[in-house]
């Protein structure tokens, strides 16, 4: 079965690729597989200049999942172009950049410069583990329409927004997104958490706060895919907690065109893999006969508009 | 590094709260250097893996040893694991103890769990004609292991803090006097006690191995990360990848 996707810049082998700040930028996973195999690959968070991000410890498991505060640790969108791009561009596959920041000016700058590098950006509007900007551009949704109307004016490729679910009302800020001229969608980002050892009476995390992931959020995820897929006309690209085939197939049918797999990388790094030769087969057992028909399914169409979307 | 399901050949306990695991597997065969570690999925209700260091390799078998100590509800389950059962393991993992081809003399330090990895090293630098002395720090009697294994590779000093075994006091009441007689020590332990060692040894040549939470335990997602002295360009070193073993002064401890 063909499993291959088309997304504003990006065609997709397959529908699925490694969500960003799990994959680092791929050295790490190219020991265990050839990353061509991959529908695309996100890259770790780029800020405008190197940041270190929050003390360890930085991840404390939870139930279905984990907790994480690493706080944008990267060395700067420069040295991100110079020194890491130039490894993932021997692979045949599809590179999307996260543009992170604490200005609108930032944004801009780190925008600018990794666009002519890439095919996609996706604009982290949600990250909750930075005091600074970040979280604060994807909860309110005037902020929200700015920063992203001022990266697509300055990016050459298309952008998609990632979604923060740490608000009252995803579809406000999924419709700022839209009117900001986001070209799709990604989401979702981690929930807020935290965790508290009870032998020291303190958080776990330095951080205190951490970002939720692992198949425990991923109700919540396609909850809001769900809604945001009746109310906007954009792709988007579903994440949280994928560990399976029926996994991705749930992301599809609540509306997502492709999907990212995000903390799974961590428990086996061989699941983007492994999940790319399983999803044909799977998607035949429950008799779809192609992607498009998955796309938007479980919402009751009168047409086929999951095609127009892809 | 590779993702294995390695058989469980023996597993048992050799000290309060502390077990033997020995596990068989081709990650046996990739073991470069003593240091390196396995990164342990312990069932499917647990999210994340968990580290273990590598205390012996029987390259011959296929076989390594592990002794970990419970810790949390993730090692304690690890505890239920059988004798055949098969274990998802991610391995080996990590730069291990470099043996420079200089070395005379050698100081081990080790403290509690920091202690498993010593061993194999211990081992490795006897083979090579290195004279070995070992200083290793427990809680109490209860809790020591790898005695009289450490005992048959070179002179051992034990202390403890309750005095139960060897001398009551620390491991750097010992170091101290033994100051003079190494050109090079390993160590590794809590990260006070790696603290403690590199201030005292701050003159000789010296390597520590650290413990960090990690997640995906291959350096991709920068959660075991570690400061490094201000004039180091890079800024930190990911204990998984970097680590664990690091030259004392790499790392701000």
């Amino acid at each position: 079965m063909d499993i291959s996707v088309s997304l504003p810049g990006l065609k997709l082998k397959n529908p699925i690729m490694p969500a960003s700040g799990c994959f680092g930028f791929g050295k790490e996973f190219a020991q265990f597989y050839d990353l061509s195999e991959l529908g695309a690959v996100i890259l770790k968070a780029a800020t405008g200049e190197k940041r270190y991000g929050n003390e360890a410890p930085r991840v404390a498991e939870t139930s279905s999942g984990m907790l994480n505060a690493i706080g944008l640790q990267n060395p700067g969108v420069e040295k991100i172009v110079k020194e890491e791009i130039p490894f993932l561009k021997t692979y045949d596959t599809p590179l999307i950049a996260n543009v992170s920041g604490s200005t609108m000016e930032e944004y801009e700058q780190v925008a600018a410069t990794i666009c002519k590098e890439v095919d996609a950006l996706e604009l982290n509007i949600s990250c909750p583990n930075v005091k600074e900007g970040g979280v604060q551009f994807g909860t309110d949704p005037r902020l929200a329409e700015e920063v992203t109307a001022r990266v697509r004016a300055v990016s050459t490729v298309p952008v998609y927004v990632k979604l923060s679910p740490n608000v009252t009302d995803i579809v406000a800020l999924a419709k700022a997104a839209a009117a900001g001229g986001a070209d799709g969608l990604s989401m979702i980002n981690t929930l807020t958490g935290m965790r508290i050892d009870p032998a020291t009476r303190r958080p776990i995390i330095s951080n205190q706060t951490g970002g939720l992931s692992g198949p425990a959020v991923k109700p919540v995820a396609i909850r809001m895919i769900h809604q945001v897929y009746q109310a906007v006309n954009l792709p988007i690209i579903g994440m949280g907690g994928i560990e399976t085939t029926d996994d991705i197939i749930e992301y599809l049918l609540a509306g997502a065109s492709a999907v990212a797999v995000g903390s799974a990388n961590f428990k086996n790094p061989l699941i983007c893999k492994e999940l790319i030769e399983q999803l044909p087969e799977a998607l035949e057992r429950y008799g779809f006969s192609s992607i498009e028909e998955v796309i938007g399914g479980a919402h009751h169409e009168t047409t086929a508009s999951g095609l127009f979307r892809a | 590094m590779r993702r294995e399901w390695m058989e469980i050949v023996d597993h048992s306990a050799v000290a309060k709260d502390t077990y033997r695991m020995v596990l068989k597997g081709q990650i046996a065969e990739e073991v470069e250097d003593p240091g390196q570690f396995v990164h342990i999925q312990v069932s499917d209700r647990f999210f994340l893996r968990r580290p273990v260091s590598i205390a012996d390799v029987h390259p011959d078998k296929n076989e390594i040893t592990l002794l970990y100590k419970v810790l949390g509800d993730g090692t304690q389950a690890l505890t239920e694991k059988r004798t055949g059962d098969k274990l998802d393991v991610l391995g080996p993992g990590g730069q291990g103890f470099p043996i420079e081809k200089d070395v005379r003399e050698a100081l081990i330090v080790g403290g509690g769990i920091g202690v498993p990895p010593l061993y194999y090293l211990a081992k490795q630098l006897v083979e090579q004609g290195i004279k070995v002395t070992t200083v290793l720090g427990f809680r109490s009697k209860e809790e020591a292991f790898l005695i009289d294994e450490f005992k048959a590779l070179g002179a051992l000093y034990v202390t403890t803090d309750d005095g139960s075994l060897g001398e009551k006091g620390l491991v750097t009441d010992r170091t101290d006097e033994l100051r003079g007689s190494f050109d090079t020590y390993f160590s590794c332990g809590p990260t006070v006690m790696l603290k403690a060692i590199a201030n005292q040894l701050e003159d000789v040549r010296g390597y520590i191995s650290m413990e960090e939470r990690m997640g995906c335990g291959i350096g991709a997602c920068f959660a075991c990360v570690v400061h490094t002295p201000e004039d180091d360009e890079k800024g930190y070193r990911r204990v998984c990848c970097d680590g664990p073993v690091f030259k004392a002064k790499e790392v701000v401890l």
